[in-house]
């Protein structure tokens, strides 16, 4: 008899190790995702300077739109907390988008190879941090569900695992995750 | 989530598949070695001794080849297609684009690679997400937009994440590997009839029998690889493309650059054993929108049709 209730418990026990082990390792993708996202802000943030010195000299008017920018970067480089940061740099973004409208009007600019290599790099930084931000959505929407299930509820709680909080975007044009039929 | 089961059942089933088509490639190296052993190693009369030869070299063949397959693979399809590796500042907006779409998927950068064609293709090859490399054409370069492009590496990238790149490479391997030996077998049988001396009768005609079904062999195997090949790889391209949306959620990029794909008519030289890795089949005239029987690609209107069911 005490043998079958040994042999539970350790079945007991191997079933609870594998639910932690996978939950570990879905914290582990979400933090992940979450430094990815902070190496592409702070990527944003070292172009700032190089792209405002090589706009500067096309587009002397548009100080105004300078000003901004450099603010909202040292606002965003400033900023702590998750709540704050989200804004800080949504707010970065922004004035980044208006500088570069703003620096359509100048054809000459368009011209220069050094202001056409910087577009790129802060193209691509932009499309980085969205992206970064997805994965970061998509594994702690998984992580979140994960510990939520049960059984791993009943442990969750136990051995410290909290939902992670999503980076919410109130931006209109942020799509849809589209549903795949096969 | 249930699209999310239908790509965990994808790669659960890639790795499955790979482990099978390693295990093929060795029994194919095992009979392969035991038959030439016996037909052309030793005497008619002591043909065991020639069989037990043969199927130890066969295994030694079998285990040097897969190495080298499964370590110098994608080194050596880049270099069959004269693909070279480039760095960022070789270009930039093309490795910033595979930066981007590897953050969307959450995977380790590939290596990235230029082939000099003007044919616009691309194809990713390795053995897992954190061994792995796409290839691009400059034709597919100059005739995409940013967007376009986005959309072509994330369809890369989702064979890489769906671990097709290693069942395509041990593909490859297979087929390359089979074309080239049983061109050797069918010349050396030849050479062998010319001079055959046998002093025993009974013997003489086993080493006949094995020397044919050692012809009939490297004769049905490319053929059987190349089924194989045909059934699986379909499929894939539809998930590919459905991964890339997953990515990217663009479904018009991915969409217009295969409509241009599919216009263009440019030719390309390709080989058969690694056709089936392209985007678009590197033949201009399987690409429209008959739905050939022998084409590795499903039609590439379809294709559109079912991306831009996606948005």
């Amino acid at each position: 008899m005490p043998w079958i209730f040994i042999a539970v418990i350790v079945v007991l026990l191997i079933f609870v190790i594998g639910i932690y082990n996978g939950l570990v390792r879905r914290r582990k993708e979400v933090d992940n995702a979450w430094a990815q996202i902070d190496v592409q802000l702070k990527r944003r943030c070292d172009l700032i300077p190089n792209l405002l010195e090589t706009v500067k000299g096309y587009a002397a008017h548009e100080s105004g739109v300078f000003e901004k920018v450099t603010q909202a970067r040292s606002a965003a480089m400033a900023a702590r907390g998750t709540g704050e940061k989200i804004a800080a740099e949504t707010n970065l973004g922004g004035a980044l988008k208006s500088l570069m409208v703003q620096v359509e009007a100048y054809p000459e600019l368009k011209a220069n190879q050094n202001f056409l290599a910087l577009q790129e790099e802060l193209t691509s930084t932009e499309n980085k941090i969205g992206f970064a931000r997805q994965h970061y959505n998509d594994s702690a929407t998984g992580y979140n569900t994960a510990i939520a299930l049960f059984p791993a509820v009943v442990f969750a709680g136990m051995f410290g695992f909290r939902a992670a909080e999503l980076w919410q975007i109130t931006d209109a044009a942020e799509r849809e995750v589209p549903k795949i039929k096969f | 989530m249930s699209e999310r089961r239908t790509f965990r059942d994808m790669i659960a089933a890639n790795k499955r598949n790979s482990a099978l088509l390693m295990m093929l490639m060795f029994a194919f190296f095992l009979v392969l070695g035991g038959v030439l052993g016996g037909a052309f190693l030793v005497p008619p009369d002591r043909i065991g001794e020639g069989v037990t030869m043969g199927l130890v070299a066969g295994a030694i063949a079998a285990a040097v080849y897969g190495l080298i397959g499964w370590y110098g693979g994608s080194g050596v399809l880049m270099a069959f297609h004269g693909a070279r590796k480039i760095e960022k500042r070789d270009h930039p907006q093309l490795f910033n684009v595979v930066e981007e779409v590897s953050i969307a998927a959450g995977l380790p950068m590939p290596n990235v690679y230029i082939m000099d064609e003007a044919a616009p293709n691309a194809f990713a090859t390795g053995t897992s997400p954190e061994n792995a490399s796409v290839a691009i054409t400059t034709g597919l370069l100059e005739k995409l937009s940013r967007d376009e492009l986005q959309g072509v590496i994330a369809h890369e990238v989702g064979h890489i994440r769906n671990f097709d790149i290693r069942y395509s490479m041990l593909m490859a391997m297979l087929a390359g590997g089979l074309v080239m030996l049983s061109e050797v077998l069918l010349r050396a049988s030849f050479f062998r009839s010319n001079r055959r001396s046998s002093n025993n009768r009974n013997a003489g005609q086993l080493q006949l029998v094995l020397m044919i079904v050692g012809i009939v062999l490297a004769i049905l195997a490319p053929i059987l690889a190349a089924l194989i090949q045909l059934a699986m790889s379909r499929q894939r391209e539809y998930l590919a493309d459905a991964s890339a949306v997953e990515f990217t959620r663009n479904p018009e990029g991915l969409a217009g650059a295969l409509a241009k794909l599919a216009g263009d008519r440019t030719p390309m030289e390709c080989s058969k054993a690694t056709e089936s890795m392209f985007i678009v089949s590197p033949k201009v005239g399987l690409r429209g929108g008959a739905d050939d029987l022998f084409s590795t690609h499903p039609p590439i209107k379809d294709r559109i049709r079912r991306l831009m069911a996606l948005r």
